[in-house]
């Protein structure tokens, strides 16, 4: 490749179907999909944190996993499906947990906001599916039926997500409710 | 960030043919280490060459009775695997002490293995770094020196001098079970014991590890290990969650009746790679299980240790931490209590 500066850079062709929608678009390939999202689709529910893979405010789930958005680049997940908290729910029809955080104050400034919720719902998923956590107390049990979640393990597993207000206690309530619910259900 | 082109070639020998003649080009995996030392202008390759999907992402009971884990394999479903939480629980728990759920979704086996160290100095392109810069000086010797080394560092000469030390988790437990990397080059493939994958910095403290340029880890085997059924990961760190290691404890331990008859040791946190902890090993093997004895052998392998004494804070710190952290895991394995 040529040496033509920084800000001239390669561009490639991909698509991305975010929150049920196809979109095709032209990226430079150092563009990450949080970028993507926000600069190139306007699609501003993941948040720009860190930029650094440390704070959680850029989660996305991506073909169904929570990812951390600010560390993927566009180019390499080329046709794949992106959900962010905005395509979680609508309006009068919320997430289980969108509606949890609101009714448990789960937010002050809410930055971080539409990250946790992604994070919680892969999160629940993760536990649902058998995944253990450090905190698990017997890793070599049978995890087939789940994890369940007590407050420990939903902190734990909380922990890539921070929240420079602190409400953390109220996070917790507000997955605790949700997971307790899903699992009665 | 400098631009870069981006490849994906059809299979895992294309990737390392590509990268191998160019030594500008980078192999990109999870990309949560490599995609933040694009940003931070630490990592400037001309070429990615994606190899997602062209490693196993399979974990496969092998023929004698270990098992085979695919370098794709994420970190997340390595540690979710029921075998290695029965058969390895210390590899388990390290994965899972490790980074946050995210990135466990993200990281892959091989990327875990080639992360580099999160010495601040290492990621600030204003300051010397050997490792970065070579020949520029170390930074931390004189500076903030907390997750830095006790063991195997180079000190002197300022031209070379290092005390980074390995940031993952995995390695640390991957070392105590005799792991071993398979690695593809453009001459073939080959297979080396995990414990010397990473290497010491010595004079040259830019190489992390043995490996060539282009060459491309494929798979981790682990062994068959009995011992390694009763085993633990003990991580102390300056967080409960989502934290570097100060100081961690890979152990296997097997006792018949008052005495220790095996012992694997390994640390982390406290070297330029995952440390086995041979010397200790040694002095616990007929020993009995008390603390007395783990004390004793964590001490045998600090007996050439060297901490950094930065006037901003060292690593002297680590040392009784590295005792009492060898400490608790193996009272836990020996089921013991605590005695004074």
């Amino acid at each position: 490749m040529a040496d033509t500066g920084y800000l001239s850079g390669v561009h490639a062709d991909l698509s991305l179907t975010v929150d049920g929608r196809r979109h095709e678009l032209t990226v430079d390939t150092r563009t990450t999909v949080l970028d993507a999202l926000r600069e190139h689709l306007d699609i501003t529910s993941a948040k720009k944190g860190c930029d650094h893979g440390q704070c959680g405010a850029c989660t996305v789930l991506l073909d169904g996993r929570r990812t951390l958005s600010c560390l993927s680049l566009a180019v390499a997940h080329d046709g794949s499906e992106v959900t962010t908290a905005d395509g979680l729910g609508a309006d009068g029809a919320l997430h289980p947990l969108q509606e949890a955080f609101l009714a448990h104050d789960a937010y002050q400034c809410g930055y971080c906001t539409p990250g946790q919720i992604c994070s919680a719902v892969g999160m629940l998923e993760e536990a649902a599916a058998g995944h253990p956590s450090v905190v698990t107390s017997d890793l070599g049990a049978d995890l087939t039926a789940g994890v369940d979640l007590d407050r420990t393990e939903i902190a734990e597993r909380m922990s890539g997500n921070l929240c420079r207000c602190g409400a953390y206690a109220h996070i917790v309530d507000a997955v605790d409710e949700v997971a307790h619910r899903e699992v009665a259900r | 960030m400098k631009p870069f082109a981006y490849e994906r070639p059809d299979d895992a020998q294309g990737a390392v043919a590509t990268v191998s003649a160019d030594p500008d080009a980078a192999f990109l995996a999870g990309g949560t280490n490599l995609v933040d030392h694009l940003r931070l202008g630490l990592a400037t390759p001309s070429t990615l060459v994606d190899v997602t999907g062209l490693t196993s992402t399979e974990i496969t009971d092998a023929p004698d009775g270990g098992l085979s884990i695919g370098a794709g394999v994420r970190n997340a479903d390595l540690a979710a695997d029921e075998r290695v939480r029965a058969r390895y629980p210390v590899l388990a728990q390290a994965m899972l002490a490790g980074a946050s759920g995210q990135l466990r979704n993200m990281a892959t086996t091989g990327g875990n293995l080639l992360q580099r160290t999160r010495c601040a100095y290492f990621q600030d392109l204003t300051t010397p770094c050997n490792k970065r810069q070579p020949g520029s000086g170390c930074s931390a010797l004189e500076g903030w020196a907390r997750h830095h080394a006790v063991l195997g560092a180079t000190h002197e000469p300022a031209d070379v001098a290092c005390v980074a030390t390995h940031p993952s988790d995995m390695a640390v437990a991957l070392a105590v079970l005799d792991a071993q990397v398979r690695v593809l080059g453009a001459e073939g493939e080959r297979s080396i014991p995990l414990s010397t994958l990473h290497r010491l910095p010595g004079g040259e403290p830019s190489r992390d590890t043995v490996l060539a340029h282009g060459e491309l880890v494929t798979a981790v085997d682990l062994p068959p290990s009995p011992i390694a059924a009763r085993s633990t990961y003990y991580k102390v760190r300056d967080r409960a969650s989502f934290a570097f290691a100060l100081v961690s404890v890979a152990a296997a331990i097997e006792v018949v009746g008052d005495t220790i008859t095996d012992a694997r040791l390994a640390l982390g946190g406290v070297a330029h790679k995952p440390w086995r902890a041979t010397a200790a090993e040694e002095a616990l093997v007929g020993a009995p299980p008390t603390d007395d004895t783990f004390r004793a052998a964590a001490r045998a392998e600090l007996v050439d240790a060297r901490p950094v004494e930065s006037p901003r804070g060292g690593t002297a710190f680590k040392l009784p931490l590295v005792t009492a952290a060898v400490t608790a895991a193996l009272r836990g394995l020996a089921g013991g209590e605590e005695h004074a």
